[in-house]
């Protein structure tokens, strides 16, 4: 059986060219970039290539980017180089619906290490209030984490103006742009953002590999210390074949921006409003006027997301959900609870997320195979339309 | 991904005895939306006792409906004495075992049997209503004490996980990880240990004025209760106080929930009774 793959948000095919590129360095390449002799040195010259591959994607310098090992060390990285390079300063302002990365480190710096941590709301699409942004700013804010697009929803956050705002504040701003990157353009060149981290496995290239940026001038702290790698900004062995992936992984997406922006957003409206025609008590979570063009996060009500993603399974669909019972916790997802998104619908959401490889071929299939997958499961819900009053509705009267 | 069994896989794909009894002799309803999982059995009782027909209803993942569709097989052509006896393990071990998260989906189906039982014999609503003498443990699924009791006897549960597992308690916010530890040792023999009762004798609101009283009720439901109540997308107005009767409304995720009594009796007005005066009682209005 053929997968259609709709999970691209939690990780990508690597594209076969960026394959190729790193091919060589594992068994012929495979010489250290930090040794003398030209073998490693080679190596070295084509790191710097990927770097400034890297640095064009996002419109900045290349001595800008420093490689990791993935999107959270980044986030790490950045949240921690900016609270240390200013001890004095012990609030940090992040949202409720950023990725664990984040959300689960500020939280633990809250708890260990004694920071207040402003966590801004969001109204019911998902967007954030500008006048609590402002308001949430303390002489003593050292930090602005935001995510550029959310991984649930594909919201688009508005991070360059609240870059400058925290300019203004002389606080630092980061942005985990880990789903922004390569699927919508970014100009870093003309931005207040001080620090932004991505992960190569989002784009086409393989797990295992990230990058953070960091503004020149900014003052940093490195997290891994004990190697001169990176400038001495992150000391161990480059993931060399891994580097020179999300190298060529970046010039891919530079070139294929455009079919995001075109192909892959037309393939998602056609999905998104061929089940919304299909399947009634459907309504799709996030902010339709600014989201990534491969997302979208559909609620089925009164059914359940893990049953419906095992029955799509046994179709060779591959997607996710926001439901409590896929992740092994009890509680639906964060992002959608914070949206104030009703429990019967969150309990029955999927994440449909798509890449340049999906065919319209694939999204007929879904539009034809989805809409029985749901019916069915509602018949054997206690809770489908007419039968049975629901409850628990967080907004709006219960029907 | 889960590692389910065949039979789990089976009984999710090809549910048997999904539907509705119309006359059933027995209803039992457990769960609800906002839980994730909620199971409605029906079953049909000839004279000599014996479970004739079963069907089921369930939202909720492959996990809940297999163990439904597994409990249905089991009971249909059991005498009422035989079903009574059945334990969440039978469903369990019915369908090869089942991932240990996913223990509370055996644990549901079981009291949807004995919610049905008691139905039938009029005993009942189909709906289980929990005696509120029960201590209200994990307020965001709200388990009571005694499920997680009898959870942990009929299981041999040994840790905070376990119960989470087996009967979703603790799995929200995480509060009462406290008291189910207590529940462990408790059932486990050892003596818990219990916190003194206060012995002052006088009570905060003691010769306050009326509106003293009042505003410190006011000030008790912004601070303490209001912030709880918020942390899980709910709310609460304070509508009226008649001495010591005070009427609230609950909104937002509250309004409706099925634990929002619990909330009342265990939250509301425990915290007043605490904070200003033992003899007060809450309504909702």
């Amino acid at each position: 059986m053929k997968t259609i793959y709709l999970d691209n948000n939690a990780t990508t095919q690597v594209d076969p060219a960026v394959f190729e590129a790193m091919r060589p360095y594992f068994t012929e390449l495979y010489g250290n970039p930090s040794s003398i002799h030209r073998f490693g040195g080679q190596v070295g010259v084509k790191i710097n290539e990927a770097r400034a591959s890297v640095a064009k994607l996002l419109g900045c310098r290349p001595d800008e980017i420093i490689f990791t090992s993935c999107g959270s060390e980044s986030d790490n990285t950045a949240i921690r180089s900016a609270l240390n390079a200013q001890p004095d300063k012990r609030h940090i302002i992040t949202t409720a619906v950023e990725h664990p990365a984040v959300l689960s480190f500020c939280k633990f710096l809250a708890k260990t290490d004694g920071y207040e941590v402003t966590f801004l709301s969001t109204d019911e699409r998902g967007r954030l209030d500008m006048d609590e942004y402002r308001a949430a700013f303390r002489p003593d804010t050292a930090l602005v984490s935001v995510m550029w697009a959310n991984n649930e929803t594909g919201n688009i956050h508005p991070v360059e103006a609240m870059a400058e705002i925290a300019r203004d504040h002389g606080a630092v701003f980061h942005t985990d742009a880990v789903q922004a990157v390569g699927k919508v353009p970014i100009d870093l060149g003309n931005s207040a953002v001080d620090m932004l981290s991505l992960s190569g496995h989002k784009l086409h290239a393989p797990k295992g590999v990230g990058a953070l940026f960091v503004r020149k001038g900014l003052r940093f702290r490195p997290l891994l210390v004990g190697g001169h790698q990176e400038h001495n900004r992150r000391a161990g062995t480059e993931n060399t074949t891994g580097i020179i992936a999300l190298g060529k992984a970046c010039e891919l997406a530079a070139e294929s921006m455009q079919t995001e922006v075109t192909d892959v957003s037309r393939l998602r409206d056609k999905l998104e409003s061929g089940l919304l025609a299909a399947v009634p008590d459907a309504l799709v979570n996030g902010d339709p006027d600014s989201r990534l063009p491969n997302t979208t996060n559909i609620s089925f009500g009164y059914v359940e997301g893990e049953a419906i993603l095992l029955m799509m399974d046994q179709l060779g669909i591959a997607a996710s959900s926001g439901s409590a019972c896929t992740s092994g916790s009890l509680e639906p997802s964060h992002v959608l609870k914070a949206m104030g998104v009703p429990f019967t619908f969150a309990h029955g959401s999927i994440r449909f997320s798509l890449s340049r490889f999906n065919t319209e071929k694939e999204i007929d299939f879904v539009i034809e195979n989805l809409p029985p997958i749901i019916k069915n499961l509602r018949k054997m819900s206690p809770f489908s339309p007419g039968k049975k009053k629901t409850a628990c509705f967080r907004t709006g009267s219960p029907q | 991904m889960w590692e389910y069994t065949d039979k789990v896989k089976d009984h999710f794909l090809n549910p048997r005895n999904v539907g509705q009894i119309e006359d059933a002799d027995g209803v039992g309803e457990v769960g609800s939306l906002a839980c994730g999982d909620a199971l409605t059995l029906y079953i049909k009782v000839d004279d000599k006792g014996i479970i004739t027909d079963a069907k089921f209803q369930t939202f909720g993942c492959a996990s809940a409906i297999a163990s439904s569709s597994a409990l249905t097989e089991l009971i249909i052509g059991k005498t009422l004495e035989e079903a009574e006896k059945l334990t969440n393990k039978d469903i369990a071990q019915f369908l090869g075992g089942l991932p240990r998260e996913k223990m509370h989906c055996s644990v549901m189906g079981q009291e949807a049997l004995e919610q049905a039982i008691k139905n039938m014999r009029g005993e009942a609503d189909t709906k289980a209503e929990h005696s509120h003498e029960g201590e209200l443990i994990c307020e965001c699924f709200g388990v009571f004490d005694e499920e997680i009791l009898h959870a942990i006897k009929e299981n041999g549960l040994q840790t905070v996980e376990d119960i989470t597992n087996f009967t979703k308690a603790g799995g929200g916010c995480g509060k009462c990880h406290e008291d189910l530890e207590r529940l462990l040792a408790e059932a486990h023999g050892e003596t818990a240990a219990c916190a003194t009762p206060s012995q002052a004798s006088s009570h905060p609101a003691e010769g306050m004025t009326n509106i003293q009283r009042m505003h410190l009720i006011e000030s008790i439901i912004d601070e303490d209760i209001r912030p709880a109540l918020k942390a899980d997308g709910g709310d609460i107005r304070l509508m009226d106080i008649d001495k010591t009767s005070v009427s609230v409304q609950f909104s937002g995720m509250c309004s409706g929930c099925p634990s929002s009594q619990a909330t009342l009796n265990n939250l509301v007005q425990a915290k007043l009774r605490e904070k200003v005066d033992p003899a007060i009682t809450v309504v909702e209005a």
